[in-house]
Formats: C-alpha cells, sequence, structure tokens
C-alpha cells in the first residue's frame, strides 16, 4: 500500500533517483531529506555508491541519522576535508546542496542577499558551491519552494547556472546541473538550460507550484511525481529514519 | 633538536600590526583559541586574517584587530553564521576575499609550494570572480582551456593548536581531521603551535599511528603548552565543542549590550581568568 505516502516520502524518494545513473561515486547530501535520499539509493538501486559521515569517513554502513561516524556505523575509508577537495577536483563526487535563491538557469545563491560590499544579511558564504558546480552534477533540495527563493537573477552566484556555465567556454565540460527537487515539485532544464517542470507531487496544485515561482514555469500537462514502493516506504519508516527526522523538514 | 617551548604572550608579542595571520581548524573545530584570546589582549592591529573561519574570525572581527578577512566560509559548525562576522559584513566595515573552499586551499597550496598562482576550475562562471576583481585567469597551453589563476596566500605567521606536541615543534593531530593545519604551517614564515600537551619524542607514537606525524618541526618556530587551549571549539578526541558555551556566545553576541558583559566576563582577564570564567558559567548553568 503506497497511496499514504507523505510529500517527504516522496521528496526523498526523488532525492534517491538522482543516483540511477551514477554508478560508484561519493554522494554529497546537504540536509535530511537528500541524506536519506542518498541512503535509500544505496539500499535499493544503487549499492555501489559512496556515502560519507558528513565530515571525515566514508560509510560502508552509514552511522543513525545526523551522528557521525563517532555515533556508529562502518567506516570503509578516510576522506578528510583535504581528501574531499581533491575528490571534487576528480569528478567522482555528486552533489545535492540547499540553496537561498535560484534563478531561472540554475544560478544558485548561498552566501549573502542584497549588496557583495554591504549585504542586507550576509549568510554561509560561497562554500563549495563554485567548485562543486564546475567539476560535478549537482542537485538541488528546496524544502520550501517559494517566489522568495525562485527569483529572476540571484543576488550572488555561488552554484553556477546554465547559461553562466556555457559562456565560461570548454572548462566547464564537467558541469552538470541535474534536478530541483522542493516540496512542490521535481525541476529539470530544457535543452537551454531553463528550469522546467519534471513532475509535479501528488495532491500538489499546479498554480501552487507557478505562484511559488518567482519567473515564469510552464506546468501544462506536467506528469505526477512518482510514489515510493512499499519497500522504500518500508525503508524509510522503520530503516533509514524511524524517529520521523524528515518530517522538521517537510511536515507533511 | 632545539628547545622551542616559548609563552603564550612572548609568542604572540611577536605578530606586528599589519601582519598576515593565517588560523588553522575549520569552523567552530580545533581553532587555536587561546592565542586568539591572546591576540585580543595584545594591541595588534590591521591584521590580514586568513582562515576556515570560526569563532576566531568573529572575536577578532568584533574588536577591531581585522582589516582584510580572506576565507572559504565562516561558520559555527551546530550553529551556521557567527553574528559577530555578519554583523561586521553588513555594517559594510569589512574588507573580504571569499573564496570558493576549494580555491582558498588551493591559495595556501600555492603559497607552501613558493608559486605565484595555481590554476583551479573552482570559480569559473561564478561571482566569486566578480567579487573578488583581483583574480584573474590563465588559458592552458596545451588544450583550450581556461582556468581560474589562485593566487598564493603567504603568510607571516601561522597559528595552530594540536592534540601532542615535543619540545622541538613536531606536531600531532589525533583526531578524524587534521584539517589543513600542516599546509598553514608550510605556507607560513613563523608558525606557533599550541598543544594540548608537550610530550617526549619518544612518546609520541603512544596515542597514535604515524600517520598522524603531519607536522614536522621544520616549520614550526614555537611551541606552547595550552591545556583546553582549543575551547570553546572541538578537540578531538581529548574533547568535544562546548556547545552550552558557544550558545552563551553567539546568543551574547547578537546584542551590544550582553555582548559587553560577555567580554567583560571572559575576555577581560588572562587565560587562567578565561578558564575560570568557563568554569563558573557551568556551575551556574548546572544549577539551573
Amino acid at each position: 500500500m503506497t497511496a499514504d505516502a507523505t510529500i517527504a516520502e516522496i521528496c526523498i524518494a526523488a532525492c534517491s533517483d538522482t543516483y540511477r545513473e551514477s554508478g560508484e561515486l561519493m554522494a554529497h547530501a546537504v540536509g535530511t531529506i537528500p541524506t536519506i535520499g542518498a541512503r535509500l539509493a544505496k539500499l535499493t538501486h544503487n549499492p555501489d555508491l559512496v556515502l560519507s559521515d558528513g565530515e571525515a569517513f566514508m560509510m560502508s554502513e552509514p552511522p543513525p541519522l545526523g551522528k557521525s561516524a563517532a555515533g556508529g556505523g562502518i567506516i570503509e575509508g578516510w576522506a578528510p576535508f583535504r581528501r574531499v577537495f581533491d575528490i571534487v577536483a576528480t569528478g567522482r563526487r555528486q552533489s545535492m546542496m540547499g540553496a537561498s535563491q535560484i534563478d531561472r538557469y540554475g544560478n544558485q545563491n548561498i552566501s549573502l542577499i542584497g549588496d557583495w560590499n554591504k549585504p542586507k544579511r550576509q549568510l554561509i558564504g560561497v562554500r563549495g558551491a563554485p567548485g562543486n558546480t564546475a567539476n560535478h552534477r549537482v542537485d538541488y533540495w528546496v524544502s520550501r519552494h517559494s517566489a522568495r527563493l525562485f527569483v529572476e537573477s540571484v543576488d550572488m552566484v555561488s552554484g553556477v547556472g546554465n547559461d553562466r556555465a556555457r559562456a565560461a567556454g570548454p572548462s566547464m565540460r564537467f558541469h552538470h546541473l541535474g534536478v530541483i527537487v522542493t516540496n512542490l515539485a521535481v525541476l529539470g532544464y530544457d535543452d537551454d538550460g531553463r528550469v522546467t517542470v519534471l513532475s509535479i507531487h501528488p495532491g500538489v496544485d499546479p498554480q501552487e507550484v507557478v505562484d511559488n515561482t518567482g519567473f515564469a514555469l510552464d506546468v501544462e500537462g506536467a506528469p505526477l511525481t512518482r510514489v515510493p514502493t512499499a519497500e522504500e516506504l518500508r525503508l524509510i519508516r522503520e530503516v533509514l529514519d524511524p524517529r520521523g527526522g524528515r518530517t522538521r523538514e517537510v511536515q507533511n | 633538536m632545539p628547545d622551542k617551548r616559548i609563552g603564550l604572550t612572548e609568542a604572540i608579542s611577536s605578530i606586528e600590526s599589519g601582519m598576515t595571520i593565517g588560523i588553522g581548524g575549520w569552523g567552530s573545530r580545533r581553532k587555536p583559541m587561546a592565542a586568539v584570546r591572546e591576540l585580543l589582549r595584545s594591541d595588534v592591529t590591521d591584521l590580514t586574517v586568513v582562515a576556515f573561519g570560526g569563532p576566531d574570525v568573529g572575536l577578532l572581527v568584533a574588536a577591531g584587530k581585522v582589516r582584510k578577512l580572506i576565507y572559504g566560509f565562516v561558520s559555527l559548525d551546530s550553529i551556521a553564521l557567527d553574528p559577530l562576522f555578519t554583523a561586521a559584513r553588513e555594517r559594510g566595515e569589512l574588507e573580504i576575499s571569499e573564496y570558493d573552499e576549494g580555491m582558498f586551499v588551493t591559495g595556501l597550496r600555492a603559497a607552501a609550494s613558493r608559486l605565484s598562482f595555481l590554476p583551479t576550475l573552482a570559480g569559473l562562471g561564478s561571482d566569486v570572480m566578480a567579487a573578488n576583481p583581483h583574480l584573474k585567469t590563465i588559458a592552458s597551453p596545451y588544450s583550450d582551456d581556461e582556468y581560474v589563476a589562485v593566487p598564493a596566500t603567504p603568510l607571516d605567521v601561522a597559528l595552530i593548536h594540536v592534540n601532542r606536541s615535543d619540545s622541538g615543534g613536531n606536531a600531532q593531530f589525533l583526531g578524524p581531521d587534521p584539517y589543513f593545519d600542516d599546509l598553514f604551517a608550510m605556507a607560513a614564515t613563523r608558525t606557533f603551535v599550541t598543544t594540548e600537551r608537550i610530550v617526549e619524542t619518544e612518546d609520541l607514537l603512544d596515542e597514535g599511528s604515524f600517520h598522524t606525524l603531519m607536522l614536522s618541526r621544520m616549520y614550526v618556530t614555537g611551541v606552547i603548552e595550552t591545556p583546553n587551549g582549543a575551547h570553546f571549539t572541538t578537540c578531538e578526541p581529548d574533547y568535544g565543542r562546548d556547545e552550552a558555551f558557544q550558545k552563551h556566545y553567539a546568543a551574547s553576541a547578537k546584542d551590544p549590550e550582553s555582548w559587553r558583559a560577555f567580554v567583560h566576563e571572559f575576555l577581560s582577564g588572562d587565560e587562567a581568568g578565561y578558564h575560570e570564567a568557563v568554569a563558573r558559567f557551568h556551575a551556574v548553568q548546572e544549577k539551573k
């Protein structure tokens, strides 16, 4: 019985699906739902995926959700931060990052809001977003799809979008934006690199997606996002997240 | 082997205004906080600070010690943002170079290799280029590629905190991540190592394998024994982060009046006075 899957669980399955073509590489997931998604991928369609504890270790069996390797699991490798940058440069990695702003070409901002010299709000900084987007596939996770987040143009390009990557020339040939999983929909990119709708979650009014996106989006004929299988739901609820950490990012 | 033991005050007093100071650790992890507190007590100013920033950056910025900040990020880890740093940014008073984390490491690697730059893909197409107009790209002589030429970040002084060291400066990291501390030391003209404990050289392998001996005395100018010297950041496996105290720091930092009280209570005396005040803080917390 899968009809009772929550939006959080649908999002987890969509995050898991980002690893279907990846093969044996390191999954980097920021946020609870992307973390569960990567673990679900490893337990189902991509057993070769390399997971990390979010700190210094690669895990063949991950620690309990939210804990580092000190909290349990099985360590299979050592990846202190310096090694992570080496791995990024080899391209054997795939990221699902968060975003404070995303524009119609997938440019992402996590650095600041407002002006560079005197920001209205200083956020976390560009962190690894420029390097990630220059080197390997990057997907985004948005727990609250809103017109404040999906904007006409971002205040600072941290993660490089498709238009910028194209303009930067052949050195950006490893640039690959995958999908954007939100609490309302799964978004992708068209041939021109513009954000499009791939699917809308069951129970979500397509107009809600349009109203909460700060640039034009065609929702006509968008299919429904797939619902997790019974086995996926069992893994999410009983194995990966028995304490319901996922509901802290998406309530329903 | 030379004996490089030195007092904290003596070490820090050799730092002059206007210098470029690299600070090891990462975010709110194994930061040389005792050395940072000693910098706060000094009259040094006009520093260029190079760091994967945490409360070290917040404290130095709030104390008016920093002219320019070169960073990969500034975070308290368990608390996303350092309020002292974000407030300084939002007042528009801080000169900065914000780099991608990997670019930041590339700049240190260039300095450690005595190169003026190293090429990388990180930064291409992003606003890191626009925000740092000094950054240039370089064409590959072998292909059609164009890379970011990350300028070297040479340091006058590096400050790092380690788990163990001998008196000659052979330093040992016992935690899960050495961060970039050896690289900071190699990019610096002088490096001061604060350590939880100074041990005999023949005892260095008692607590960790030879892999943990990542920083040779060749790169170390002075060694200072500062137990609990990374407080309130992590210093695994000796101790974890003092989360209660970090929360108190972050909450105090959000309001000028409570920040003055914090400075008065914790940062107005010597290092021993700091640890006594922290002990008093925890005694009060336990009674609550």
